[in-house]
């Protein structure tokens, strides 16, 4: 296992704000992720969890607060916010694969158009990673013909193939079936070992008290508790925290 | 039991699904021909029958006017190839226009909306008398004489580009938006995601609808014959003036249907295709 590496943050937000005609969503909430760190983003639904993600992609519009990747502020007027995008990979609950494209092809867009690798190398990235998660010999089929986790997993695959500095997970296992979130929180488990810097928000706690370095707590906008997972989980703090996990024991 | 054999029940339903489609196949092919020979019967015993038979089916007449007829129907195809290859290039470009959020370019949106709205409803023969006898009567020097099949194009295309800017409209906003959201989320420019993550799915999409404005456009074709472009109806109606005879018009009309088979065939392919595609596993 990577260890954290605490000398400077891999991603740092301030106040970040945001509303949607008209209703606050975020209201000021501030983040640090250190390289090789995992922070779980927990609350219930409207929390604001999937905004802040949008928010830390860029494909949500900032309403105030600033960002910082590695040093760079990304939120500064005048950005290439495509290549920060490239850089902050954002997989989502619904997969969103490209249904016109094979599952390898899915994977070698990115690859070629925004980080102008050849086809050949691209092919090669993409397929390793298909192997990794065991659809090597799916690469040719559309996403319409495999299963949810499939999916998912080829969603994620692909996002973490362009080498992200960070990966952001928006609730990746919630439209899953049961039976089929077990194999995307392996994968998951794999990116950890490896080093990969996460920001996941989650209903699994049980995943998240495993996986989790850190644990945030948005209650209605705001940062309600946060934590190590592990003293979160057996010693929350705040009253919404508790009756927020004693409705999932 | 193996899995091989089939129940009792399945086979009795078997007998009886197999007793009713032969049933209803009968009824159908003798209603049908029930029809035909009435309509022939009332055709042939009309009173002027032997005479539009004379002015309209006569063989030598078509024989002759053959050429003459085929020479011109070469025109509609070369008119057909440019009008249609104009056609998708203008038409996705007001498409284009018509779904795009920047509020920068809402004058262009604008401009392509109201573009859409006056073709889709101005009549193909006024846009090709407006087309046809206005732009040589502005005498521009640098045009020099345009040729009418080529005034005839671009009336075609005015008008068709509009209509087919409607389908790929449907077709882009077809495209649920979490794809491009995806597409963006992984780095990829605006154009980029219209080019190679929305635009290939709409057109998958509305092939079938697009094909369709294609037939129509082949039988259209025929209509710059009013601005005197000889092609194969222009062809014919001088054929009728030549042997009085209207059998010219019959053999014009045959070649258009001729030419529509095909990509008839095509668009029912392709339709039935996509249909199976999306609803794979009901019975109905």
């Amino acid at each position: 296992m990577t260890e954290i590496d605490w000398s400077k943050p891999r991603l740092l937000a301030k106040n970040i704000r945001k509303s949607f005609e008209g209703r606050q969503v975020l209201k000021g909430v501030d983040l640090e992720v250190y390289p090789g760190q995992i922070v779980a983003l927990l609350g219930s639904s409207g929390s604001g969890k999937s905004t802040m993600l949008r928010c830390l992609n860029l494909v949500e519009e900032l309403e105030d607060g600033q960002i910082w990747l590695d040093g760079d502020e990304i939120s500064r007027p005048g950005v290439n916010e495509d290549e920060v995008r490239a850089n902050v990979g954002l997989v989502f609950q619904s997969f969103n694969l490209f249904a016109h494209l094979s599952i390898l092809e899915n994977v070698k867009l990115a690859l070629k158009v925004v980080q102008k690798k050849e086809d050949r190398e691209a092919s090669e990235i993409a397929k390793n990673w298909l192997e990794r998660i065991g659809l090597g010999d799916k690469a040719n089929q559309f996403p319409d013909k495999l299963s949810g986790g499939q999916q998912q997993r080829t969603a994620i695959v692909r996002a973490v193939a362009l080498n992200p500095k960070l990966l952001l997970l928006d609730e990746v296992t919630s439209a899953l079936d049961p039976e089929l979130v077990g194999e995307v929180l392996e994968l998951i488990r794999d990116l950890k070992v490896s080093g990969t810097t996460i920001v996941m928000a989650t209903h699994e706690l049980a995943f998240a008290r495993e996986v989790a370095d850190w644990v945030i707590f948005l209650d209605q906008g705001v940062i309600a508790e946060e934590g190590e997972a592990a003293e979160f989980f057996s010693n929350p703090k705040t009253d919404r925290a508790k009756e927020f996990l004693s409705r999932f024991k | 039991m193996s899995q091989s054999q089939i129940s009792e029940a399945q086979l009795a339903r078997h007998t009886w699904q197999r007793s009713r489609k032969r049933k209803s196949t009968l009824t159908a092919a003798i209603s049908t021909i029930a029809f035909a020979a009435v309509a022939w019967f009332a055709l042939v015993s009309s009173p002027g029958w032997s005479r539009v038979k004379a002015s309209f089916f006569d063989w030598p007449t078509l024989v002759q006017s053959f050429p003459q007829v085929l020479d011109g129907l070469w025109l509609n195809l070369r008119v057909l190839v440019f009008a249609s290859i104009s056609v998708l290039i203008v038409a996705m470009v007001l498409a284009l226009l018509t779904t795009l959020r920047n509020p920068v370019l809402t004058p262009l949106r604008l401009l392509a909306k109201g573009y859409i709205d006056l073709f889709r409803g101005t009549p193909l023969i006024i846009v090709l008398y407006l087309v046809g006898f206005g732009i040589p009567g502005l005498r521009i020097e640098a045009f020099g004489r345009i040729p009418p099949e080529v005034l005839g194009t671009v009336a075609l295309t005015l008008t068709y580009s509009a209509y087919v800017a409607e389908v790929f409209r449907a077709g882009i906003e077809s495209v649920h938006p979490s794809q491009r959201l995806a597409a963006r989320s992984l780095g990829l420019s605006y154009g980029q995601s219209i080019r190679l993550v929305v635009l290939p799915q709409a057109i998958r999409k509305v092939a079938p609808a697009l094909m369709n404005d294609f037939v129509a456009l082949q039988k259209d074709v025929g209509l710059i014959s009013v601005l005197g472009a000889v092609d194969a109806v222009r062809a014919a109606q001088i054929q009728v003036a030549h042997f009085a005879n209207f059998t010219p018009y019959i053999l014009a009309g045959l070649f258009f249907v001729v030419l529509a088979i095909p990509t008839v065939r095509l668009t029912d392919w392709l339709a039935v295709r996509m249909s199976k595609r999306e609803q794979m596993g009901t019975a109905l």
